[in-house]
């Protein structure tokens, strides 16, 4: 039986209650919320309310409604006050349309009264006795402080792994950012980094910028104006569902064709059918990593047929052969149309044929993305992610795609655009990284092999977000272990004697590990000190989502106990490295960890982001309100930022630093399965193991492991399967099941699901109970790109459906009228 | 605009089965009552209210409902075979709110696979495990009525296990 609230009605909001500007924080749509806060014992009325509407009345369809997952009681000002986060209706990104992520945002804060999140970090904790204790900032700082000083002076800073964060929302932000980046970019010069979901310091779409396209050019709004949507290894009803609800089934609505390159069917599709009518949608179900194939018999299509933007070419675009080599630091050359074109040309049969789809499918797509359309130039928007970004060949195919909108002049125009369509919303702001180097170190390969004597970990669980996990966790934890060990033992002496005994056993191959988040993660049972960060709206927070729109989260409610904001955390280590190097004789060194004196965010706004663009300041943004100003910004007139709809509106291509403006077609060369040990997977396992995102805990399921509603829906993490392979293996819905290969295993319930072809399964990513990367093997591409979709495996029944299990409801995701 | 065409349907699937009003005592005010009145009760007293007999149900032939007012529409169905909550001789009758709890739209009942299905955003609900969303964009279940069948088969309605879209208070 499903999960009951019981609860039959909630506090009403007084007219007096305090409004709050809030940006949801788990994804990169970044929705407009209200938060409201009022005093414990006061009320509004059904008739006097802060909404200024009769609540006595039963509000219509898209009325103002709080669901109770919007409301909690939190801390504001050492005070226990009302919190109601509702969505905003006059945001243009969600115009008051509200996810199952961004409706939850209250009942996901931490609260004594309501006891929900009690799992959050209050104080810093350090390995003692056994187990982890609580203690000060100033202790836990001085041992990070002085383990780390003697690491990096008696070795270098390349003995420091650190593995960051670098996105916006959530724990990120301009302000994090920038105080994480200044401690290990500006006053270190890291280059053993790594970022949250790939194990590498690295962009994720190398060559669209190297191309000099920046991945988010356009402007949500585009898709309500556009002739074609295509959508490629992406589900945007799940994982950006605001802009596919409020944009992109405009445009559907408004006629636009819609085409989705999936091998799996979801629910993004049988949306789009149910909107647009499925004559109007185009499903490319194909052969798992063969996207470039397809690109490749695109643009050689629309090029054949003369469908390019000509104008667009010639005058935006490289004029003839090479502008960049293919070498170590760029896996595929870049140039003009006819130079890629030469090495791209492929056939729409030969793509048929490799992609495993129909010809005249392929020849209806580019058909709808560039056959002139009543003699006019046709429109299309094109958005990927995950299936290509974390495909196979990521550089090359990322690049193909992009092809495809520079021959048909679709970038920088109205109803046009190719992005990414993002994970979290963004939020970068650091020194320069350059140091890292291109390709940057494998650090996951780095650490398993015996490399690096002290991690610093910011908001990053390679425990269920890495690949090779399975390899990683045993070489981290038989690592970490020696550090506890040490520690253990020489808990009696001094301070001094106990940082003599982590480093000797670092450097006897131990590893030591200190771990920043706002709970005690998985990767956090191998931490010797955990220190505690608060999240968006515990602190005020910039970010900016995905059509470049920045705006302020503002703060409501207290930090939780003893946290603080990762950049608060930054500036603290900063100003105890400073004070160990000098302790330790070490003056000059000591003075590259000056100019941490920051109060607040604020100060770390103003150090960093503002710096480089001096028009933006807290008040400036608050006064923008939800709305924000969509980057970058130009100036400030008449009381308001300026900022630009879209880039390259000018035709001009910068991105990747050229002179001339002009943008660079890639040439994409097919080669199979990139990345090593594909082919042989997949030539000797039953199943392909995609990895899939769902929109329940989508960027959330950190927090969801502590929420009801969630764990009732999925108490393990599903795994869709057809019902033909599950009836041959003899399983039932619910039943636990372990997918095994040379990599590792892993474990979900058996999710039976009619779309799922024979042979593919689809398991939820990054769940805490059952870590998808255990069995995706350590495949990268040249610049360190790991190719997570491409992983094949074997799957064993291990246990019949718990009670949790059979209590799910395994029926279709698909809405059906 | 096809998206309020299907409101529409919705809508008009569920009156086709005839609507029942409510019986039973008018909505007691509780939420915002005064400092200087009668102190209200720790819960919401809902009305019971008579929605149907067992004999007028056929199995999966779904009743439209109001509950607990004529403002909020709901359905009553039997399903032909036991579920955890339950009511009736077979245990099989079962009630809930037919506004989405996402965005409040009018849902459609899918009688193939058991399903209340939303118009405006795609969500979806499954009746016979307590109303749990399938998939969709709610952050709660379905509300689902709790029922009491009498010695003469009659069903009432006489509570919500969450809180019914659009409204602050189950009762008005």
């Amino acid at each position: 039986m499903a999960y009951k609230r019981q609860i039959d009605r909630l506090p009403i909001p007084p007219k007096d209650a305090k409004v709050h500007n809030v940006t949801c924080h788990y994804c990169i749509v970044g929705c407009g919320y209200k938060a409201y806060t009022w005093d414990r014992n006061k009320q509004g009325t059904l008739k006097d309310n802060a909404f200024g509407i009769d609540l006595g009345e039963q509000q219509n369809a898209d009325g103002t409604w709080v669901a109770p997952s919007m409301y909690n009681m939190v801390k504001q000002d050492g005070k226990d006050v009302h919190l109601a986060v509702v969505p905003d209706q006059e945001c243009v990104v969600n115009s008051g349309l509200v996810s199952i992520r961004g409706g939850r945002m209250a009942e996901n804060r931490p609260s004594k009264v309501t006891g929900t999140q009690q799992q959050r970090l209050s104080d810093p904790l350090v390995w003692r006795n056994g187990t982890w204790q609580p203690t000060s900032w100033d202790d836990a700082l001085d041992l990070v402080a002085r383990v780390t000083a003697r690491i990096v002076t008696e070795g270098s800073e390349d003995d420091l792994l650190l593995s960051m964060f670098d996105h916006g929302g959530s724990a990120g932000g301009y302000e994090n950012t920038w105080g994480t980046g200044k401690l290990y970019f500006d006053s270190m010069k890291v280059k053993n980094a790594r970022i949250h979901n790939r194990p590498a310091y690295n962009s994720e779409v190398h060559s669209t910028r190297d191309m000099g396209v920046d991945e988010l050019q356009y402007q949500y709004s585009d898709y309500e104006v556009t002739d074609t949507i295509m959508i490629i290894g992406a589900n945007p009803l799940e994982t950006q569902t605001n802009l596919f609800l409020n944009h992109m089934r405009k445009g559907l609505e408004n006629g636009a064709k819609f085409i989705m390159v999936d091998p799996r069917r979801t629910v993004t599709v049988n949306a789009a059918e149910e909107v647009a009518g499925a004559e109007n949608v185009l499903h490319l179900a194909i052969d798992p990593g063969s996207d470039m194939v397809l690109f490749n018999a695109l643009f050689t299509h629309i090029v054949d047929q003369g469908w390019t933007d000509s104008d667009f070419v010639t005058n935006s675009t490289f004029a003839s052969g090479e502008a960049v080599a293919e070498d170590a630091a760029h896996p595929a050359g870049l140039g003009s149309l006819d130079y890629a074109l030469a090495t791209c040309r492929t056939s729409t049969a030969e793509a048929a044929e490799i992609c495993k789809v129909d010809e005249a499918d392929i020849i209806k797509a580019a058909e709808w993305i560039a056959k002139p359309k009543d003699g006019a130039r046709r429109k299309c928007v094109t958005a990927y992610e995950k299936g290509v970004i974390w495909g196979n060949d990521n550089y090359r195919t990322v690049g193909s795609i992009v092809n495809i909108a520079l021959a048909t002049g679709n970038i920088g125009r109205e109803g046009g655009g190719c992005c990414r369509l993002g994970g979290h919303q963004e939020g970068y702001y650091r020194p320069s990284d350059a140091h890292v180097g291109r390709p940057a170190t494998y650090v996951d390969q780095l650490l398993i092999s015996g490399g690096g004597k002290v991690q610093h970990v910011w908001a990053c669980d390679h425990y269920k977000t890495t690949l090779n996990a399975s390899q990683y966790k045993r070489a981290h934890r038989k690592r970490a272990e020696m550090v506890k060990d040490a520690m253990d033992a020489s808990a009696a002496g001094s301070r001094e004697q106990q940082v003599d005994a982590i480093v000797a056993a670092v450097n006897a191959g131990g590893l030591f590990v200190v771990d920043v988040d706002i709970h005690h993660s998985q990767i956090g049972q191998n931490a010797h000190v955990i220190l505690p960060a608060c999240e968006s709206n515990e602190m005020n927070l910039t970010s900016m989502n995905g059509e470049r729109r920045l705006r302020l989260s503002e703060k409501y409610m207290d930090r939780y106990g003893n946290s603080l904001p990762d950049c608060l955390i930054a500036a603290k280590l900063a100003q105890n490295m400073e004070r160990v190097l000098r302790d330790m004789g070490d003056d000059a060194y000591a003075d590259q960890f000056k100019g941490y004196d920051w109060e607040t965010e604020e100060d770390a706004f103003m150090d960093g982001y503002n710096q480089g663009n001096p028009d933006v300041t807290y008040e400036r943004l608050r006064a923008m309100g939800n709305n924000g100003v969509q980057e970058p910004v130009q100036g400030f007139e008449d009381g308001k930022l300026v900022g630009v709809e879209r880039l390259y509106m000018d035709g001009k291509f910068t991105r990747h630093g050229r002179d001339d403006g002009k943008a660079l077609f890639c040439a994409a060369s097919w080669r199979g399965l990139q990345a090593p040990g594909k082919e042989q997977e997949r030539a000797t396992h039953k199943f392909w193991i995609n990895n899939v995102r769902a929109n329940i805990f989508w960027q959330n399921q950190f927090l969801d492991k502590d929420n009801d509603f969630i764990q009732d829906r999925f108490p393990y993490p599903f795994i869709e399967m057809n019902a033909d392979d599950m009836a041959e293996m003899g399983l039932n819905a619910g039943d636990l099941i372990e997918i095994h290969n040379e990599n590792g295993t892993t474990q979900g319930m058996a999710y039976p699901t009619d779309t799922a072809a024979r042979g593919q399964v689809a398991m939820v990513f990054g769940s805490p109970t059952g870590s998808q990367g255990n069995v995706v093997n350590p495949g990268v591409n040249e610049l360190v790109l790991p190719d997570y979709k491409h992983t094949w495996g074997n799957i064993r029944k291990l246990a019949d459906a718990t009670p949790a299990a059979k209590a799910v409801s395994f029926k279709s995701k698909e809405y059906t009228s | 605009m096809r998206c309020k065409k299907m409101v529409d349907v919705g809508r008009r699937q569920f009156l086709r089965g005839g609507a029942l009003a409510a019986a039973g005592a008018a909505a007691a005010t509780v939420t915002t009552t005064p400092a200087q009145a009668t102190p209200a009760n720790a819960q919401v007293d809902y009305p019971s209210g008579k929605l149907a007999n067992v004999a007028d149900l056929a199995v999966n032939e779904p009743m439209d409902i109001e509950y607990p007012d004529a403002d909020s529409p709901g359905v009553l169905i039997k399903l032909g075979q036991a579920v955890d909550g339950g009511v009736g001789p077979d245990g099989d009758i079962v009630a809930y709110s037919v506004l989405c709890p996402h965005k409040g739209y009018y849902m459609s009942y899918n009688s193939e696979d058991r399903t209340m299905n939303c118009p405006g955003h795609f969500s979806r609900f499954d009746v016979e495990a307590g109303g749990q969303q399938v998939w969709g964009h709610a952050t709660q279940n379905l509300p689902q009525f709790t029922l009491r069948v009498d010695d003469n088969g009659d069903i009432f309605a006489e509570g919500a296990s969450d809180l019914i879209f659009g409204r602050p208070s189950n009762v008005l």
